[in-house]
């Protein structure tokens, strides 16, 4: 499919795709570092919102400014961000999620001063009235700072032009996902992997005509023919920059059916109330998303929305992607996967560090759980 | 039947010492630490006989309130801070480790954890919350670890949620602040049964306050050569303003600490005999060498004078309204040194090295604290810049021991120690002055 090769490009290379993109259209770029950024307002401020993915090769610059024990996103993050291979970013935005990422943002406005840095302290809590108002406070001061720091003003009408264009993304990404789940075979985990990365890189409306012509492609597909024996998993964890693990999963005779990663399910779950005061509608969709668990909204409920997610995808097993010195994460784990064995649902724990342990070792250990279930 | 008699006999015991010594030790000059501790803990163990309630509280979290409605609150940090002291940290990690909880998380965390379960530890465990209230303003790790303990209790969180001041605070945080203070002390009165005392927690703000005040004396006390006072000894002398901040017995011991401390001045006995050179310390204390470290200094006649732990329960008081504490609750607790960005901490720890004339920084880098740790290597560098002095930077771990190399360790600080005389031998004003 050729509006494949178009996305696999830009995913192989996203800066070269931004440069070219800076020059041909003359708009800027926003970098930014979680998916709870309001990529809405920055593209309503008619800028392109640009997730950082990082690194992990060569990094030695990072080493000056972060120990040993910090996760590799973050190191890989701050590497690209140092080497000024992302001079082609405007400004970035920090919203606030773990206390790495935290140090991350005033590490980077301490050193990389050519862009303009916006740190977006939301709550922490996301299940109370105050918190709710607070959000929706803060996201107006964001409004502010990015207008100052982009020169321009953000108007209710693009905004809500921004929303339809995130909402009909969303509403497509997840007809994509849905359709996947049920028919495994017709799109492998590492090309929608690949879409998925695309979203968060491309302009948005561009990218939207593209999926809206990928899409009902795809849902012509004839059914194929799922290997028989093969086994459904749900993925977990905060992201995945590594699209080999699709691979393995899939020749160890598994197939990742959903997740919950901040760079997967949770980045396009969610529909803005299009007739709601667009803060309010942007701020609601966090309050009500599938939680991060760097935030707070009650003691069990990702846990819960996990298992709910494997009943709905009749998913066979959990996969937990734990990302090393990914604290949120790892103080999730042990009740999440004691809740998984009440529920005789199997699940397999993969840590991850800055590289993935050697392809054979690692189909091994998926053949070995798969072989289980 | 019989062992639980024997049990609670035993209980009642400890609680009647502990009140009779309570009672006597008011005719002395000062109590000592360990009775106070004491007191503080079989108090709190024989709530469910006195029908007190305990909190379970971060030790960053407004403690006032509780006090005020005669909630005994209980810091699971400086229950981490005892374990790594005792030297059972590694041991109580390894079973958090067995339950799934990795051993990249923090030490307190892990220790106090596995501690809830087995009952372990130094002290046999902490009492049995009724409530916890967690104050994110130290770090997001105390979040996780609470909802971990809110689940293992079953008993009624509260997070009190204190976004964080990179470059300052605005009107939006003071007003979602100040929202959950009002929250917060809802939060007490359905735990208590009833209405809140207004009243009472103005006298508690007013003993808080002042023993702030008096702790910040104390450490200031450093200022003067040679120091009666190091870095060490304020790590131990901490426990107060930590636990019971807000009542009386902290305003007498650090009266009576105070007085001894000027009178160590007067005398001129400094903390580390034959002191000739002071350094500035940084991060949480490395609880299970804490006497090692002393030791080492001291054996290049170094003193470590000052800290910028110890001084984070008295670094906000210019937030303070003493005579509308509740009101000026919210800022205060917000704007702690761990709450805010790298290039303001930098600037304190400038301020520091100034005020105490340091000649070196020793920083631990600390596994267990992200939040106190990243950013360390940029201040280092900003310290460098602006003062000239020697750093040194330690990677350890303030409970869990097996993070603790101590021939490499050794070594590095003698190599330091070395910079540093080397440097002070050709300062100009080589009595004292900073090279």
């Amino acid at each position: 499919m050729e509006k494949f090769t178009e996305f696999k490009n830009i995913v192989t290379d996203p800066y070269a795709y931004c440069r070219k993109y800076k020059e041909e259209t003359g708009k800027k770029i926003v970098g930014y570092t979680c998916s709870y950024t309001p990529e809405e307002i920055i593209y309503a401020a008619g800028a392109l919102p640009f997730r950082l993915f990082g690194t992990d090769e060569g990094i030695h610059r990072a080493d000056i400014h972060l120990q040993s024990y910090c996760c590799s996103l973050i190191r890989g993050v701050l590497e690209e961000g140092l080497s000024g291979r992302l001079d082609f970013l405007n400004g970035v935005v920090f919203p606030h999620t773990c206390d790495t990422i935290q140090r991350l943002s005033d590490i980077w406005r301490l050193n990389i001063t050519k862009q303009f840095h916006i740190d977006l302290v939301l709550p922490v809590k996301l299940n109370t009235a105050s918190a709710r108002q607070y959000l929706i406070d803060i996201l107006e001061r964001f409004k502010k700072d990015l207008e100052s720091a982009l020169g321009v003003k953000i108007t209710d009408a693009a905004l809500s032009d921004s929303i339809k264009i995130y909402n009909q993304i969303r509403k497509l990404m997840m007809r994509l996902y849905t359709l996947r789940a049920l028919r495994p075979e017709i799109l492998s985990g590492r090309d929608l992997h690949s879409i998925i990365k695309a979203a968060m890189i491309m302009d948005r409306q561009l990218f939207l005509k593209t999926l809206g012509e990928i899409v009902p492609q795809i849902e012509k597909v004839p059914a194929g023919k799922i290997k028989p024996g093969t086994k459904k998993l749900v993925l977990t964890g905060s992201i995945c920059s590594h699209p080999d693990i699709y691979d393995i999963i899939e020749n160890a005779g598994g197939v990742v059916v959903w997740d919950d990663l901040c760079t997967g399910a949770r980045y396009f779950e969610g529909i803005l109330d299009e007739k709601a005061p667009p803060l309010e509608a942007i701020a609601q969709r966090y309050l009500d998303r599938e939680i991060c668990p760097a935030k707070h909204a009650g003691l069990t409920g990702r846990g819960e929305s996990i298992v709910q997610m494997v009943r709905k995808h009749s998913a066979d097993g959990v996969v937990f992607m734990l990302l090393k010195f990914c604290d949120p994460h790892a103080f999730d784990y042990p009740y999440i996967k004691e809740m998984l064995d009440r529920e005789n649902i199997p699940c397999m724990l993969l840590d991850m560090e800055e590289q993935l342990p050697a392809g054979g070792q690692l189909q091994t250990r998926f053949e070995t759980f798969i072989q289980i279930l | 039947m019989k062992k639980q008699i024997s049990e609670i006999l035993k209980i009642i015991g400890i609680f009647l010492f502990g009140k009779y010594k309570k009672f006597t030790l008011r005719f002395k000059k000062s109590k000592s630490m360990k009775d106070i501790m004491m007191v503080y803990y079989s108090e709190a163990k024989s709530a469910k006989l006195t029908r007190k309630k305990v909190a379970w509280i971060t030790s960053g979290g407004p403690v006032e309130p509780l006090i005020a409605m005669d909630v005994i609150p209980v810091y699971p940090e400086n229950h981490g801070a005892m374990i790594g002291a005792s030297k059972m940290g590694t041991g109580l990690c390894e079973t958090a480790e067995n339950m799934g909880y990795s051993s990249d998380l923090c030490s307190y965390a892990r220790a106090d954890i596995a501690c809830a379960t087995v009952n372990g530890g130094p002290i046999g465990g902490l009492p049995k919350p009724d409530m916890l209230v967690c104050c994110n303003n130290i770090c997001g790790t105390v979040l996780k670890w609470y909802e971990v303990q809110a689940r293992y209790f079953n008993v009624p969180l509260f997070v009190l949620d204190t976004p964080f001041c990179h470059t300052g605070y605005s009107d939006e945080v003071a007003s979602y602040v100040h929202a959950q203070i009002n929250e917060y002390i809802s939060f007490i009165e359905r735990a208590c049964g009833r209405k809140f005392d207004y009243e009472r927690v103005k006298k508690v703000g007013h003993l808080s306050f002042q023993g702030q005040q008096l702790w910040q004396e104390v450490l200031d006390t450093a200022a003067h050569k040679p120091a009666p006072i190091s870095a060490f000894d304020a790590f131990y002398h901490l426990a107060l303003i930590v636990t019971l901040r807000g009542t009386p017995e902290v305003i007498d011991y650090y009266t009576a600490l105070l007085a001894k401390m000027k009178d160590r001045i007067a005398r001129g006995i400094g903390a580390v005999p034959n002191e000739k050179y002071r350094l500035l310390w940084d991060n949480i204390p490395i609880w299970h060498r804490t006497r090692w470290l002393y030791d080492k200094f001291a054996s290049h006649n170094a003193c470590l004078v000052a800290d910028t732990y110890t001084s984070a329960w008295c670094g906000t008081m210019k937030y303070i309204d003493e005579n509308n504490f509740i009101n000026s609750v919210a800022e205060a607790y917000t704007r702690i040194y761990l709450n805010i960005g790298v290039d303001e901490m930098a600037k304190m720890v400038i301020a520091m090295i100034d005020k105490y004339d340091v000649d070196g920084f020793v920083l631990h880098s600390n596994r267990s604290c992200k939040p106190y740790s990243f950013g360390q290597l940029d201040i280092q560098r900003i310290v460098e810049k602006e003062r000239g002095i020697p750093c040194l930077m330690i990677e350890a771990d303030m409970v869990d021991e097996r993070s603790f190399s101590e021939s490499q360790i050794s070594t590095r600080i003698d190599a330091f120690m070395e910079i540093i005389k080397e440097r002070k031998k050709y300062s100009p004003a080589n009595a004292g002055a900073k090279g």
